[in-house]
């Protein structure tokens, strides 16, 4: 039996007639907390919605807890970017946690006293009890995302899958997102997969990280993976990796720009 | 008052009334969420069409609505998000279902008197087949949604995670737009197709603007819906002022506090 959490084998993930993913090898230990990091388009997503089960991989072996590919979605707690609600309602954030929890079952969405405490406890866990009753879009970003968040955890899920968490918070709360995550992995164990596009906020807190850039990707630690030369073949180009101040910056030596561009597949 | 009670016609008003605004407030609960208010315009405007041409199937004018616009719900349900974004797609083909109905109109005369009933409703004139029509489709419809809204729910408000769990969003989408396409179909009957907007949307709306919760919004949809109703209709009794007029203007009176309330609130 595979102890790992993920075992991604060869595995190549094409879409609309493009690979966004080819031959990936990849080996995930539970417990493990891996940063997920590469350019706009390299395929971050579609990877964890490949994982889910809801885009298919074209070629390789894939398991996650031993079972294929949307056969564990149990186990897992996915993070989507975003929760939308119309900017008129006023259904405050209890409400749209609750509605996740069994809601893949039949009948009418009415909750015991067992679901509220379930809710209850996932908002202790993400420190969001504070404003659980105050309507959703009152919240602020950061905010927002400790709910996406809580509705993730309502499963006790043993993987947690953050499609960038970080986005659109600015550096103090980024910070305090990042330190919460880490305080439920250590919490409860999960193995968690945090997509960023940004490395430094994750720097300190991941075990390794999953570079994905020009539709390859590379597994190990920062020390191993986010260095000059490395990243120039994975990118295909000149890249530059920058250590300053306790930060790294990724840059492209080809152009002026010190963010890593969006690859183009030929 | 409780001597209006004594006329069939007025009993009868109330209980076509009274079904179709519960549907209608249930319904639209959901249509606000899912912020799919357009869809209740481009049903009506093309039920019109099935309204008008009915009498060429031998069908009553409610039966060519309810046929033509769960025809077209189910469309609407099956093409997505894709929808959103087609706004002169939809005025386009709004436009030409109510041209040809004007053309079902003039080539069967004896639609004349009809066409006022359709445009605006004609509570008081409901037959008692027709309430049995209504009566059979409400339970129906709250049948279905009996065994669907949890997953409805869920899928409306977290699609993401609800795909994760194996929902599939767009059947619910299809079926979801068929029972939009039944409460416009009664609500119609109430207030006349060129005001199912109001009747399916304005309780609901209201409702979704003050309460935080999902079931507190739903039944404070169903309470303004059924006291809307039955206010206009009793008013219309009292002052000879068609029910519809009364409603639309209840409805939009207390959407118009609710908004002040907000505003003065920030």
């Amino acid at each position: 039996m595979n102890p790992d959490a993920i075992s991604i084998s060869e595995a190549t993930i094409c879409l609309g007639g493009h690979d966004i993913l080819r031959n990936v090898t990849a080996s995930i230990a539970p417990g493990e907390f891996i940063g997920i990091l590469g350019p706009n388009g390299s395929g971050k997503t579609t990877l964890i919605r490949a994982l889910l089960g809801l885009i298919p991989f074209s070629t390789g072996r894939v398991s996650l807890f031993n079972q294929a590919p949307g056969k564990a979605n149990h186990l897992i707690g996915y993070m989507p970017q975003t929760l939308s609600i119309p900017r008129t309602t006023s259904l405050n954030a209890r409400s749209l946690v609750t509605v996740v929890q069994e809601g893949n079952r039949w009948g009418v969405p009415w909750n015991s006293m067992a679901t509220c405490k379930e809710v209850d406890k996932v908002l202790e866990l993400t420190e969001t009890n504070d404003y659980a009753d105050v309507p959703f879009n009152m919240l602020s970003g950061g905010e927002k995302q400790r709910i996406l968040l809580a509705q993730a955890l309502l499963s006790k899920p043993r993987l947690l899958l953050l499609d960038e968490p970080l986005a659109s918070l600015d550096p103090h709360h980024q910070g305090k997102l990042v330190q919460c995550i880490h305080n439920i992995k250590v919490a409860t164990g999960a193995t968690i997969l945090f997509i960023s596009h940004d490395i430094n906020p994750l720097l300190g807190m991941m075990d390794r990280v999953l570079y994905m850039a020009g539709g390859s990707a590379i597994i190990g630690t920062v020390e191993d993976v986010v260095s000059s030369e490395v990243l120039s073949k994975l990118y295909n180009g000149k890249m530059h990796v920058v250590r300053a101040e306790g930060r790294v910056f990724i840059v492209n030596a080809e152009s002026n720009s010190a963010e890593p561009i969006c690859c183009h597949h030929s | 008052m409780i001597d209006y009670f004594h006329y069939e016609f007025v009993r009868n008003a109330l209980l076509a009334g009274s079904l179709a605004a519960f549907l209608g407030a249930v319904v639209g609960y959901f249509v606000v969420i899912r912020n799919v208010g357009f869809a209740v315009h481009a049903l009506s405007h093309i039920g019109f069409t099935g309204a008008t041409g009915a009498a060429l199937f031998a069908l009553s004018p409610l039966e060519g609505m309810l046929l033509i616009s769960m025809l077209a719900g189910a469309l609407m349900g099956a093409s997505g998000n894709r929808l959103h974004r087609s706004e002169m797609a939809i005025g386009m083909v709004l436009s030409v279902a109510l041209g040809l109905g004007a053309l079902f109109l003039a080539l069967y005369q004896g639609f004349a008197g009809e066409a006022t009933a359709i445009l605006f409703g004609n509570i008081f004139g409901v037959s008692h087949h027709q309430i049995m029509q209504t009566l059979l489709l409400t339970i129906i419809t709250m049948t279905v949604l009996f065994f669907f809204s949890r997953k409805l729910l869920f899928a409306s408000i977290q699609p993401d995670l609800a795909e994760a769990r194996g929902l599939s969003i767009s059947w619910l989408s299809i079926l979801f737009m068929m029972i939009v396409a039944i409460s416009v179909t009664l609500a119609s009957q109430v207030v006349g197709i060129l005001l199912v907007f109001t009747l399916v949307i304005g309780p609901a709306g209201i409702a979704a603007k003050i309460c935080r919760s999902f079931w507190s919004g739903l039944i404070t949809s169903i309470a303004i819906a059924l006291v809307t109703v039955w206010g206009g209709i009793f008013l219309a009794c009292l002052t000879n002022w068609p029910p519809s007029f009364w409603i639309t203007t209840t409805l939009f009176v207390l959407y118009l506090v609710t908004e002040m309330r907000e505003r003065l609130q920030r």
